[in-house]
């Protein structure tokens, strides 16, 4: 087992420089003028434009400036704002409350997917199970923002039921855009735990539990349940990106000061550099977190400790 | 190998595991003695694809998202024959934010007073241009990388993967949103050449590992050992053998892609970092729309309606095509 | 070996009758129609005696045990008549709880293959401790102990170390000794082995019965034995239950079936072994091929493939029934076939 950390924790350095240096090769190894990237269409004065090329060491070869850029993010240095504003400011500022939301969706997502998803996979071309099916393909099929807007406009605005926006009313104010932010995963975990217990319960394993006299429920709890949950595990793995990514949309409609706003309002003010530094931490902490999840995978399932 | 299986990776796009099929040899009719002296004998070719085809006839949901998607297809290709105006004849700020009804306008009218209908329609045209585009693009390179990786293996193969993992670093809309904004810089635009390049580059990786897998398995097999015995170059057994049964997860995996990607254009260009105004996309109208919520309503129905019903076609054909195509749940 | 020459349709003579299955018919019912997969079987088996079930792939022979057990795929399987006594009670009338109490603890099974019938993320101790804390409330460490009693007892090495590791890490034969285990954790009276070594080589099937058959006389357990390797059935069976197309058409002991058959698909099996002394002749197999279950033929199921049928064979079904005392076949023209 130790090997096996060992091994994914070799693996997920090269991924680490690799994706900094995909992100670092699209900001300033692109054709055109970087400068300009990270502006926009922004005019800047010559000092300032100087200031940055400074900042980025726009002046040294492409691969002091790589170098000098990786120093940088081992550093905590994600680039400034326009205004000088350090972007890792930024984000210790506004990290909680996205963390906070992120929690609220996993909880959502989790508690309620993984109950359809049982319910449902017991109860097998049941009126619950086609029910979950149904209400999970139309929920995959609608655009986080599509979501996002007609949950503000009917649960919101129409019954009232939720704040609709900012974070004025305390915890109540995570609750509408952590169910957003969770609806899509959530249908994607109940299908897959759907899935994967029917799955599991036309295995050989599961007729020799019966053919032990075990109960019904020992038999779905105990022998099906944690071969079943192996695939969600690695899905949550992959859903964190997109919480992340449904972050940006989710607290940009909800108007939600968390980090997800702050890529939404930079990308529309044109702030380059707060768009690539806060996108790079997404990215970061989406590699370490599927480290852990392949970890817990192989606590799952010892058939991949081995390998 | 110690990466991961492919059932463990669905990616961002919205589709359930990808069918980790196994490889299906075509069965021909009764393998038996010749000499049955019973009167009727069962030779029903059960080919994969013929068996599938027989079962797609029946599923109901297959022929609903068939018709859908055959209407918007029609709208993409032709939405004179649904609408007689273009998305920016005859407007009239006056009429800027009508309700539907107005003036005998369906969809009532948008901000500047252009018929919202004919946007609506003209915008089919945008999402089905890109979403088969890049599918189909990524297909092709995932299909010949996944092909070559599989069979020749060695460090080709390492390559790949290692690059695969890399790009999967990279969850799709933000890693969409970094190439957009550096890409439109370089290109000095932001249309759909740029978009669609965007999203092939960041959704090949599955398309191959699926290819790939689908390879490797095929190619152990006793039938291709058999071509190989009787002298078939390496060419002939991939083209032959491998690739019609190696296609099928991809080409499920594919149909629900499309409505991913249609989806993720839309969110891009509701961000703001995707197609840029003038260009008519859904995603482009809902962003107009996000701030007359209250006032016009409609601004913001009409494309969601047409976006939703457009990526749940596409996830119901992928659906119907798994289930078809599975031979596990029969 | 213990060998009771017993009428199986009279639990007095001989030992007691144990297990009476009694006039049973299971079907399947699928899209592309009903299949009759037991087709009205009867046998019995006594304490201590080992009964050897012969058959064809698709015979029926598997379904007809899992619904001893009680694990038949309901849906798509149905039992739609008959009886199958235990002890003198009737199984498929038993409440869930009652069946799932003599599950494992009086009656149990071991599968053809090991690897996909042990559960891959447990280990194989827990997995036979299992047995213990189920049925009899035994502690973990309790339980664990006499996993490790029973591996011995099946002759696994390093007993000890082996019973925390998991099923992949042992090979074929190992597992399967480890799903022996299981099942005779609890001392039942009845084990069914339904097609035990098939999945193994040549040399480690004879380990295995020889397992199987010292376990028997250890513990006077009846054993049920579903195969259709002939070789296999010859070493350790007291009698023979042949099986075709869902029904039983010949039953007898061992030696006599083997050596004078009354039943001509019997007589085609025993001819149809490849045997040294045949070497570099033609082999004889049965022409034709078994039956679609979904449409077995009128009268005799076997008649397309018989070289006696006659009309009568394809009209009327012929009835399981005694020609000589102890010995069963059903075939119209049995004495003519056995010779009498």
């Amino acid at each position: 087992m130790a090997r096996y950390i060992a091994r994914r924790l070799l693996l997920a350095i090269p991924v680490l420089i690799g994706a900094s240096f995909l992100i670092f090769a699209m900001v300033f190894a692109l054709p055109g003028d970087p400068i300009r990237a990270l502006s926009g269409d922004r005019p800047l004065a010559p000092a300032v434009q100087q200031q940055l090329r400074d900042q980025y060491n726009l002046d040294d070869p492409l691969a002091v400036q790589y170098g000098k850029y990786v120093a940088g993010l081992v550093q905590g240095d994600f680039g400034t704002d326009f205004r000088g504003r350090p972007v890792s400011e930024i984000i210790q500022e506004r990290l909680p409350v996205t963390m906070k939301l992120a929690f609220v969706a996993l909880l959502f997502e989790t508690v309620f997917g993984l109950t359809a998803g049982i319910l449902a996979g017991i109860r097998r071309k049941s009126f619950f199970d086609s029910l979950v099916l149904l209400s999970t393909t139309l929920i995959v099929s609608i655009p986080v923002f599509v979501l996002g807007f007609l949950a503000q406009y009917f649960l919101g605005l129409r019954l009232g039921l939720f704040p609709i926006a900012g974070l004025n009313d305390g915890f109540r104010s995570y609750l509408l855009p952590g169910f957003v932010l969770a609806a899509l995963s959530l249908a994607y975990v109940a299908r897959l735990t759907r899935t994967s217990l029917v799955e599991n319960l036309r295995n050989d394993y599961v007729r020799t539990a019966k053919a032990k006299g075990l109960t019904p429920m020992s038999i779905v709890g105990k022998h099906t349940l944690r071969n079943s949950l192996i695939p969600v595990v690695t899905f949550l793995g992959v859903d964190l990106g997109v919480l992340l990514s449904g972050a940006i949309v989710t607290e940009g409609i909800f108007n939600i000061p968390g980090l997800g706003r702050a890529v939404f309002d930079a990308v529309r003010s044109q702030e380059g550099a707060v768009v690539v530094g806060i996108v790079t931490l997404f990215v970061f902490v989406y590699i370490f977190f599927n480290l852990l999840v392949d970890i817990l995978y192989a606590a799952l399932d010892p058939r991949i400790r081995y390998e | 190998m110690s990466e991961r299986p492919v059932t463990s990776r669905p990616s961002d796009n919205p589709s359930d595991t990808p069918v980790a099929l196994d490889a299906r040899l075509p069965a021909t009719g009764t393998g038996r003695d010749a000499e049955l002296p019973q009167a009727e004998v069962d030779t029903r070719q059960a080919s994969l694809w013929s068996d599938a085809w027989r079962q797609l006839r029946r599923s109901k949901l297959f022929l609903l998202a068939c018709a859908m998607l055959a209407v918007l297809t029609v709208m993409s290709a032709f939405p004179q024959l649904f609408t007689s105006q273009g998305p920016i004849d005859n407007c009239d700020l006056s009429n800027s934010r009508q309700p539907p009804g107005t003036n005998g306008a369906w969809f009532g009218y948008d901000i500047f007073g252009c018929d919202y209908y004919a946007n609506v329609v003209y915008g089919a045209r945008v999402s089905m241009i890109i979403g088969l585009a890049v599918v189909g693009g990524a297909m092709i390179i995932g299909v010949l990388l996944g092909a070559l990786a599989g069979y020749y293996g060695g460090w080709f193969d390492n390559l790949v993967a290692r690059l695969t993992d890399i790009i999967y670093g990279l969850p799709l809309i933000l890693g969409a949103i970094l190439l957009l904004q550096f890409l439109a810089q370089a290109r000095g635009e932001r249309g759909l050449f740029e978009v669609s390049l965007t999203l092939v580059l960041l959704s090949w990786m599955t398309f191959m590992r699926l290819f790939r897998s689908s390879v490797i398995s095929i190619k152990d097999t006793d039938y291709v050992a058999a071509a190989r015995a009787m002298g078939a170059t390496d060419s002939r057994i991939i083209l032959k053998h491998i690739v019609p049964n190696a296609l099928a997860p991809v080409l499920v995996y594919g149909t629900i892609a499309v409505g991913g990607i249609i989806a993720a254009e839309a969110t891009l260009s509701f961000l703001g970092i995707g197609l840029q105004l003038p260009a008519i996309s859904w995603g482009l109208q809902i962003n107009s729309a996000q701030n007359y919520i209250r006032s016009s309503p409609h601004l913001l129905f009409f494309p969601s309606i047409f976006l939703s019903v457009t990526v749940l076609s596409f996830i119901l054909l992928g659906d119907a095509l798994r289930d078809a195509l599975d031979p596990k749940l029969r | 070996m213990t060998s009771s020459v017993l009428h199986p349709a009279d639990p007095v003579t001989g030992g007691a009758a144990l297990l009476e299955v009694d006039d049973l018919y299971v079907e399947f019912r699928t899209d592309y129609g009903v299949v009759q997969a037991v087709n009205g079987i009867s046998y019995t088996l006594a304490a201590g005696e080992t009964l050897a079930i012969l058959g064809e792939s698709g015979c029926g022979k598997s379904v007809s045990a899992q619904t001893i057990m009680g694990i038949l795929d309901t849906p798509p399987g149905f039992v739609t008549g008959g009886e199958i006594r235990y002890k003198g009670r009737d199984l498929l009338q038993m409440t869930a709880k009652e069946q799932r109490d003599i599950r494992g603890e009086e009656i149990s099974i071991v599968f053809q293959d090991a690897l996909s019938s042990l559960n891959p993320v447990f280990t194989v101790g827990a997995q036979i401790g299992e047995m213990f804390r189920r049925h009899r409330g035994t502690s973990r460490k309790d339980a664990k102990k006499n996993a490790i009693e029973l591996m011995e007892r099946v002759r696994i090495p390093s007993a000890k170390e082996r019973v925390n590791d998991y099923p992949h890490q042992f090979s074929g034969g190992m597992r399967q000794r480890v799903m022996i285990a299981m099942a005779i954790a609890l001392d039942p009276n009845i084990l069914i082995a339904d097609e035990p070594t098939t999945a193994l080589d040549v040399t480690v099937q004879a380990q295995i019965m020889d397992l199987l058959a010292e376990l028997q006389k250890e513990t006077g357990m009846g054993l049920i034995l579903i195969t259709h390797d002939l070789g296999v059935v010859g070493e350790i069976a007291d009698r023979i239950a042949v099986m075709y197309a869902g029904r039983i058409v010949e039953t007898g002991v061992t030696d006599t079936v083997f050596s004078a058959p009354a039943m001509p698909y019997t007589q085609g099996l025993m001819a149809s072994i490849a045997r040294v002394d045949q070497k570099g002749q033609r082999l004889n197999p049965i022409e034709g091929a078994p039956p679609d279950l979904a449409r077995l033929p009128e009268g005799c199921s076997f008649h397309p493939r018989c070289p006696r049928a006659t009309d009568l064979c394809r009209a009327e079904r012929p009835e399981l029934r005694e020609i000589v005392p102890g010995r069963q076949s059903a075939c119209h023209y049995a004495e003519e076939v056995l010779g009498v």
